[in-house]
């Protein structure tokens, strides 16, 4: 009546869930299926199905201290035992540690005649005994519908089923039941999903271009929220594993720390310092850029820093990887005498997507490697379609970072398309993203690299020139010519040129400078010669003047002498 | 338990109707408790059991509600169960037996006895 406080809402009560234990399920699930609830699981056969009963059993009995019923209706005690343990189960000590029940209900249709009226109480009697005899929190039905082939009478049968589920509810024990899936897409060939609609899981194994997948599809969860998508999950030796991509939800420890890419101008490039430790690096371009040249200077170095490396080749043997890195003084050998770097050459077609996945794990558990290299990942295109194989990347890169693994994975791109789309569009989990590419100039090929992208560092924007020779790699900063960027004989001829131009340039200062002193000699010389013309005039007219002062002089003096005279002869006359 | 119904058609644990050991047709009947199905089911196995195999059958009566691991044995799931234990091999036939004819081919009994 009273009005619900908010935060009452809030903790309305929600469904509780019983952690599988199963790697990746809990997760897609937020926390495991419904407590004290069935839960069914569909699938072909061959599935997976039993499988996953028995680990969420097994998960149950060693993890979280519920002990639990397997009831087989197909296999035996022995054959589930066997089969289980390469998954290193062992059902066997389970049940003398009274953890685990097996029960095998076998029904046997050719031996069994029906007379009149019946039930199922038996089987919930058995199933009662085997649940209070250890006290069970958890059960498992495998293959609950061979009892549709073993009993006459489908009308009863299915009244018992109903009352099996109601039966088991109120025993409060969580229960996986497992059902081979129907024909023309409905969810079980029985039509069990109708008795159990609390969770529902569908396993697939889907053969795509002769390569099988396995997937795992919470189809629902009745008062949960639940994960949607079809995950991939891979059967290991540690049992079940789905692999959602948000298993480790980014939150994995993020290194400062930076390591030398194995190349001294590369770490330049990249602040000076290098990569940073766990972070994914991705090589990419054109056939025979260097990619693998550079992978294995990055082994090299982390192997000299006494770290292990990993190297999975995907198109390389071993021994050939070796030869060749040592044709460019990049000697491995003794990396891997000393056990700090293993070479594992693999053909991506010899398995599915989640085989590989799963060999991941193993040889990385196994080895502990610090630094991971795979060589080319574009060869997994053979392997799945694209989506498929950004998602199995993805996780892989999830997972190699979840470890604090450094990955650096190259990636071929062909010829025609774009430099910066890589095949397989991963673009996203990568941190720092090196682009080879070549160069055509002037009838050669020669390698051009860039820093496409590198998170959480100042690089380098230059193209450099890639040189590899036997004295190793080396980047030189590309000639920037005119014509653009200048690789190779291009580039030598380019510097010749430049020098003959400035030799040339330096002679022609040289004579205009000789030109311009002559100019000024001659201009000083002209000087000079007006000068002394001048000179000559001024004297000449000096002279001039000189002679005319003298001859006025005369000319006075001889008129005074003529007076004189004259007057002398007046006087006398 | 003291019986309370005198036509004897109540269920008694290990009921043998003849001395367990060297009778020719061994026969053990599954049942949970006293339920109408399981009481139907003894009475019509002893009715046919005396028309037929008179002196040469034994019954014995399981209540799996007491004997819970007695089901493993004989692999029960229905109830009522009958088994055939001798002669082998082995026959099942589940339900309340109301059937007689099913029954008796079942059984094998006339095949067996007009031997």
């Amino acid at each position: 009546m009273s009005d619900i406080p908010s935060d009452a809402k809030m903790n309305l009560p929600t469904v509780v869930k019983c952690p599988t234990g199963v790697a990746g399920l809990d997760e897609i699930t937020f926390g495991g299926l419904p407590c004290g609830r069935p839960t069914l699981v569909a699938g072909n056969a061959g599935a997976g199905k039993t499988l996953l009963a028995i680990e969420f059993l097994v998960r149950g009995a060693t993890q979280f201290g519920e002990n639990g019923v397997f009831v087989s209706f197909e296999e035996s005690p022995d054959e589930l035992t066997k089969n289980v343990a390469s998954l290193g189960f062992d059902l066997k000590t389970l049940e003398e540690e009274n953890k685990l029940v097996i029960e095998h209900i076998r029904v046997e249709r050719s031996e069994i005649e029906e007379t009149g009226e019946y039930d199922l109480e038996g089987l919930f009697i058995r199933l009662g005994f085997a649940i209070d005899s250890v006290g069970a929190k958890r059960i498992a039905l495998d293959t609950l519908e061979s009892l549709f082939g073993g009993l006459p009478n489908e009308g009863i049968l299915r009244a018992e089923l109903r009352r099996l589920f109601r039966w088991l509810k109120n025993k409060g024990v969580t229960a996986v039941i497992t059902a081979e899936r129907g024909a023309e897409g409905t969810l079980t060939r029985h039509g069990l999903e109708e008795y159990v609609s609390d969770c529902v899981i569908v396993l697939d194994n889907r053969v795509i271009e002769q390569v099988a997948t396995r997937r795992l599809r919470v189809v629902k969860y009745r008062g949960s929220e639940h994960g949607t998508n079809e995950y991939p999950f891979i059967i290991g030796d540690n049992g079940f594993n789905v692999l959602p991509i948000t298993s480790i939800g980014l939150a994995h420890e993020v290194s400062s720390e930076r390591i030398s890419t194995g190349v001294a101008d590369l770490d330049e490039m990249l602040d000076g310092k290098g990569y940073y430790r766990g972070s994914s690096i991705l090589i990419s371009g054109t056939a025979g850029t260097g990619k693998s040249s550079l992978a294995a200077a990055f082994a090299r170095a982390a192997c000299g820093r006494g770290e292990k490396a990993l190297y999975v080749a995907y198109e390389e043997a071993p021994r050939q990887i070796i030869r060749n890195m040592r044709s460019i003084s990049i000697d491995l050998q003794p990396c891997i005498e000393k056990d700090l770097l293993r070479i594992r050459s693999l053909r991506p077609t010899m398995y599915g997507l989640e085989t590989h996945l799963t060999m991941f794990h193993k040889m990385v558990k196994d080895f502990a490697p610090s630094v991971v290299i795979i060589d080319p990942i574009t060869n997994f295109i053979t392997v799945g379609d694209n989506p498929e194989v950004k998602d199995m990347f993805i996780r892989l890169v999830d997972f190699l970072k979840a470890e604090g693994i450094t990955t650096l994975f190259t990636s071929l791109t062909h010829g025609g398309r774009s430099q910066e789309s890589t095949d397989v569009g991963i673009s996203s989990i990568i941190d720092t993203w090196i682009l080879v590419r070549d160069i055509e100039i002037g009838g050669e090929r020669n390698r051009g690299l860039h820093i496409l992208k590198s998170r959480g560092m100042p690089h380098s924007n230059q193209i450099r020139e890639f040189i590899i020779s036997k004295d190793g790699i080396k980047l030189v900063n590309a000639s920037l010519g005119t014509e653009g960027v200048l690789t190779g004989s291009a580039r030598l001829a380019q510097e010749t040129k430049e020098r003959a131009a400035a030799l040339e340039r330096e002679q022609e200062m040289e004579s205009r400078r000789n030109a311009l002193e002559r100019r000024r000699q001659m201009k000083e010389a002209q000087i000079a010669a007006i000068e002394a013309e001048f000179a000559a005039d001024e004297e000449e007219y000096e002279r001039m003047a000189t002679r005319e002062d003298i001859r006025l002089k005369t000319v006075q003096e001889e008129r005074d002498t003529m007076a004189r005279s004259r007057k002398a002869e007046e006087e006398k006359n | 338990m003291q019986g309370e119904n005198e036509e004897g058609t109540e269920i008694m644990p290990d009921e043998a109707t003849n001395p367990p050991g060297d009778a020719e047709w061994e026969l053990r009947l599954y049942v949970a408790g006293q339920t109408a199905k399981s009481i139907t089911a003894l009475a019509n196995l002893k009715k046919y059991a005396e028309e037929h195999l008179q002196g040469k059958y034994q019954i014995e009566v399981i209540d799996l509600m007491q004997e819970p691991q007695r089901a493993r044995a004989d692999e029960i799931i229905a109830i009522p169960t009958l088994v055939r234990k001798l002669p082998e091999p082995i026959r099942k036939i589940i339900g309340d037996l109301s059937d007689k004819e099913r029954v008796l081919v079942g059984l094998e009994v006339n095949e067996r006895t007009s031997r």
